[in-house]
């Protein structure tokens, strides 16, 4: 609770430091209305087709066992954690006018298509957030029990049957979630939508609080529109976490995972061509920036390398400061009946980074300079933009842990800190590293509050990034962006194969 | 827990020397760089302050009206000509303290608070292997088939988008609106900030993209790639300048005014155009840089004054929006 | 010695009543028809289901409000009684210290706990390792370092085989006898009954009866007690 009320505090005093200096501006005139109009839209439906794709993809990866699954799974996390300037290139050099889909189409004497317009902003949020539902609905599937694929495969149940048992319950608890942390990402969404989007018709609410804060530096309006954006994220999380229905799936004894109701022939085909389409969408771009980024490496200069050790420290401190956030709050949720609590979550992420960070820049700047501060503050709020991450990831689990061992932890008095030791962060300890991960990496590519105040000898990684590409050093960016891709992949892998050692499910 | 970090900074805060006086230079954030001009004028202006300069970058003027009184900057250098009026009205800057016939740009410049250290103008840019017949003039470029596309950068988030604008109100004044429904077709997507044009632009995605006259001069220059060049128009090109400005209150008066007129200085406005890939305010152009002077420019040079273009702004925005909208 | 005092369980529509004394170091068991309440009876007297009225009694103490894990009472339950991410010798050293910060006199009791019931060597493995029996055991194990003098087995051994739970149930009663338990358990077979129980305590219609002497009881049994063991 104390984590919670501590998410709540840091939003709200962000808030009070702009509102300390906000003065009465322009109002939200029809740009604005608009802007929020297409936002709700473009959000819906990226969330809608994220996790409608999802399902196939998490189903066939979740039945399926096959060489290098592992390295492919992880791998496809990787559009999720990419800067977006880099991830907006990739994707035009695949579906761009000039881009490699068009130019096989041409090949073929097809009619070339255009990726921008809402379709465009669709799927570069697809794209992005895929990988998340995905993962998200794999870890689902991987916490029902082995035992209970082994009691469908005793009853010779059919894959109709496995889907109606064991499967749509679970996706009835993860799909409302998943499909609300995808809705209120891509509420925040900005460049992307702007640049897919092909021009102002693709206005954003959060670019029209960077209009406000940065050029017409317009705090009121700023805060009323970061209020807006708060707004909707919080009625999608309740209306999300009230549909959940809150069971427990009983535990298993940790028994090697293996799937009886995985078929040969048809379904087995389809499980493989829907694992080639996922993977070919989300690889491909990937690919793209690979490729760009090979050459750039040997030109880029030695700071970058430098760049790179901050940009590790920031996400070790966001993964620290995160944990210690999560798990708390966590378990306070876990012992909730209403999943309501877990929308505070929301709350940090919805909230515009560039206002968490100018708000605390306020209320730092009088006591001290918030320079020193500026890492402290980055890995603070992306501690925040993971947070809604972590719990979905974590409250499951940690719910179900607390109901299966309820009685026996009572009964051998365990609790506080030793039911922590000894019962719930071993039990969790694939889902916390897959939390670590998930915020380390995203840590590393997040350019952050960083770029408001700067201190210039603790540039992060994205930050040189974009100074390189600012100073026409496009090749060398593109190396930089390749290195960036590499360390949050490497970061994302080793905390979840750390997490997972010696531990199937 | 935030108690501890907050003493911590501040420990490390007074740590730094007291020995030498500090030039607390605030700069924007591509300067500091190693490949932007701030290492270099830290080495040249150390060279005669017998001080130590110390840049703080970031975004300038959101940081200057947050900092407002508190601020610990002594100069400002990089606020560009679209954000000196809203940097005028906090008061904190002083006069420059330069004199302004020294400048060499192509317009007159009178303002004694923001003195010019580089300029250039805006300008589409295109690869001629790739484009066999560049527009001559806005015109040609208005009457060219839909299939050229053009990316531009939206001028609610970036300095060069908002440059546009203002320079379509320039030369086509109440037919904005017309000029830009024409141009919406040509315009392949709009994008936040410069960067992700140009890069649009370098990976062939577009023909032109909207940038700066002295954008080949990097790739000439640089790369020795001559193919990318500046579409030169007469009705003319938009004026962008970046200024540096003398903090009132200042604790080193005297080395601010130093700094001001270093920034005038030979070696430092020698250095600008390699180093900004920018044109010097104060160098005749007989003496830039070798090649400099092949660089193709406009005769005419467009140019709102502040209080015109404050005036203009919002209208110019939304006459932009609301034909590419449609 | 284990006294209800007139204690009233209630869960839903659900209620149970009680009111009698448990003989200290006697084996009881608790039988009655499918749904009701000896289960229920159990978690009570355990400590995991809160009394709607009533008293509960440990010698002079009242124990109605203390805490499960604070009570003089080891519990078996019918599933999950290790946890599957716990080595064998963890899982019994949960019973001596749940902060697991063990002494080497203490690892020595999990030893010879772990060889009292035909483990010695097997504490580094998981459960998920072992076969059922030798769960079963690992959680007597436990129940053997735990060293309350109440035991409640909530039919622990239900899914083992007849000769398993026989062999199970002897060495429970060896357990007990050592340790000088009073043991309670749940059971549905009356050869269990005969095999190790003292007392039988009758729960049917809403009502736990008094323990009372099994042997007599099984030959004469009043009427329900009769339709139930058919």
């Amino acid at each position: 609770m104390v984590a919670g009320g501590f998410v709540v505090a840091a939003v709200l005093l962000a808030f009070l430091g702009i509102g300390l200096r906000a003065e009465v501006g322009r109002g939200i005139g029809p740009a604005e209305w608009a802007a929020i109009r297409f936002t709700v839209l473009q959000a819906a439906l990226s969330a809608i087709l994220s996790v409608a794709c999802a399902i196939p993809l998490a189903r066939a990866l979740a039945r399926r066992r096959f060489f290098g699954r592992g390295f492919l799974i992880t791998l496809l996390g990787a559009p999720f954690i990419l800067p977006v300037i880099v991830a907006v290139l990739g994707l035009l050099t695949v579906f761009g006018r000039s881009g490699w889909v068009n130019a096989l189409l041409q090949v073929a004497g097809l009619p070339t298509l255009s990726i921008y317009g809402l379709h465009g902003v669709v799927l570069a949020h697809v794209f992005f957030n895929l990988p998340l539902a995905t993962r998200l609905l794999l870890q689902g599937w991987q916490s029902i029990p082995a035992e209970r694929f082994r009691l469908a495969a005793q009853l010779n149940l059919p894959p109709k049957m496995v889907r109606r048992t064991l499967e749509t319950p679970l996706l009835l608890q993860v799909v409302p979630g998943a499909a609300a942390l995808v809705f209120v990402i891509c509420l925040t969404s900005f460049a992307v939508a702007l640049t897919l989007g092909g021009g102002p018709r693709a206005t954003t609410i959060e670019l029209a609080i960077y209009q406000a804060f940065r050029f017409d530096f317009d705090l009121a309006r700023a805060a009323l529109l970061s209020f807006i954006q708060l707004v909707l994220a919080g009625g999608a999380a309740l209306v999300a976490l009230w549909i959940i229905p809150n069971f427990s799936l009983s535990a298993g004894l940790d028994r090697e995972m293996r799937r009886w109701d995985a078929q040969p022939g048809l379904q087995s085909m389809m499980d493989a061509g829907v694992i080639f389409l996922g993977s070919a969408f989300l690889l491909v771009p990937l690919g793209a920036i690979v490729l760009a980024g090979v050459p750039g490496l040997a030109l880029m200069p030695l700071s970058v390398w430098k760049t790179a050790g901050n940009s590790l420290g920031v996400a070790v401190l966001s993964v620290a400061v995160l944990l210690s956030i999560a798990l708390p709050m966590a378990g306070w949720i876990s012992t909730r009946r209403a999943g309501g609590a877990e929308a505070i979550g929301l709350i940090g992420l919805s909230a515009s980074p560039l206002m968490i960070g100018t708000g605390w820049f306020i209320l730092i700047n009088p006591v001290t300079d918030p320079v020193p501060l500026a890492l402290l503050v980055t890995a603070l709020i992306n501690a925040l933009m993971a947070l809604p991450f972590a719990l979905r990831i974590l409250v499951p689990p940690t719910r179900e842990v607390l109901t299966t061992y309820d009685r026996l932890s009572r009964s051998l008095g365990l609790q506080g800190w030793s039911a922590w030791r000894w019962l719930v962060l071993p039990r969790l300890r694939a889902q916390i590293g897959f939390t670590a991960g998930l915020t380390g990496a995203l840590s590393v590519g997040d350019l952050g509050v960083i770029a408001l105040f700067a201190d210039p000898d603790r540039a992060t990684l994205p930050l040189q990034m974009y100074r390189l590409m600012g100073a026409y050093r496009t090749e060398a960016a593109a190396g930089a962006a390749l290195l960036l891709l590499a360390m949050a992949l490497a970061l994302f892998w080793i905390c979840d194969k750390g997490g997972r050692w010696r531990a199937e499910a | 827990m935030r108690r501890t970090l907050l003493a911590t900074s501040l420990l490390l805060a007074t740590q730094a020397g007291a020995d030498t006086p500090v030039l607390t230079v605030y700069a924007g954030d591509y300067f500091t760089s190693e490949w932007g001009p701030g290492p270099k004028i830290e080495a040249g202006f150390e060279e005669t302050c017998g001080c130590d300069l110390q840049f703080a970058t970031g975004d300038l003027l959101p940081r200057l009206l947050l900092e407002g009184q508190r601020t610990k900057a002594d100069v400002v250098i990089g606020l560009t000509s679209d954000v000196t009026a809203k940097a005028r009205a906090t008061g904190l800057f002083a006069p420059h303290g330069q004199d302004n016939s020294e400048l060499t740009l192509p317009i007159e410049w009178t303002d004694d608070t923001f003195l010019p250290f580089n300029y250039g103008h805006t300008a589409f840019i295109y690869n001629e292997t790739t484009m066999d017949a560049p527009p001559a003039s806005f015109d040609a470029l208005l009457a060219m088939p839909d299939d050229v596309k053009l990316v531009i950068q939206d001028p609610r988030t970036s300095i060069s988008g908002l440059a546009l604008v203002l320079w379509v109100e320039a030369v086509y004044g109440e037919k904005a609106s017309e000029v830009w429904q024409k141009l919406a077709p040509k315009i392949l997507t709009v994008t936040k900030d410069w960067s992700a044009s140009y890069g649009m632009f370098t990976d062939g995605e577009v023909d032109m993209v909207l940038s700066y006259t002295t954008s080949p001069a990097y790739h000439m220059f640089a790369e020795e790639d001559f193919t990318k060049k500046a579409a030169i128009f007469p009705e003319g090109h938009y004026f962008m300048v970046e200024t540096v400005g003398k903090i009132a209150k200042t604790e080193e008066p005297e080395l601010a005014d130093a700094f001001m007129a270093y920034v005038l200085s030979q070696d430092f406005q020698q250095m600008i155009p390699t180093a900004n890939w920018s044109l010097p305010s104060a160098l005749p152009k007989d003496q830039w840089p070798d090649g400099w002077d092949e660089l193709a420019l406009p005769e005419k040079v467009l140019f709102y004054s502040e209080e015109e273009a404050a005036a203009l702004q919002a209208q110019a925005i939304e006459t932009w929006r609301s034909a590419l909208s449609q | 010695m284990l006294r209800l005092e007139k204690i009233t369980i209630a869960q839903g529509d659900f209620l149970l009543k009680a009111d009698f004394r448990v003989t200290p170091g006697r084996k009881t068991a608790v039988i009655g028809p499918s749904g009701a309440g000896k289960s229920t009876l159990l978690g009570a007297i355990g400590g995991f289901l809160p009394l709607a009225g009533g008293k509960l009694w440990y010698r002079d103490a009242e124990i109605t409000e203390a805490k499960p894990g604070q009570r003089p009472i080891a519990m078996l339950f019918q599933d999950n009684n290790l946890f599957p991410h716990l080595s064998i010798a963890r899982n019994i050293g949960l019973g001596i210290r749940p902060d697991l910060k063990l002494s080497p006199e203490d690892h020595a009791r999990v030893a010879k706990a772990l060889e009292r019931v035909g483990l010695h060597g097997m504490g580094d493995r998981k459960p998920g390792e072992l076969s059922g029996g030798q769960q079963s055991r690992a959680a007597l194990a436990r129940v053997l370092v735990q060293d309350r003098p109440v035991i409640l087995l909530d039919e622990p051994f239900a899914a083992l085989g007849p000769a398993l739970r026989h062999e199970m149930l002897d060495l429970v009663h060896d357990l007990s006898d050592e340790a000088n338990a009073t043991l309670l358990m749940v059971t549905h077979d009356p050869q269990d009954v005969r095999r190790i129980a003292d007392d039988v305590i009758f729960v049917e219609g809403g009502r736990a009866a008094a323990p009372q002497p099994a042997a007599a009881l099984l030959e004469n049994p009043p009427p329900a007690l009769q339709a139930y063991l058919g």
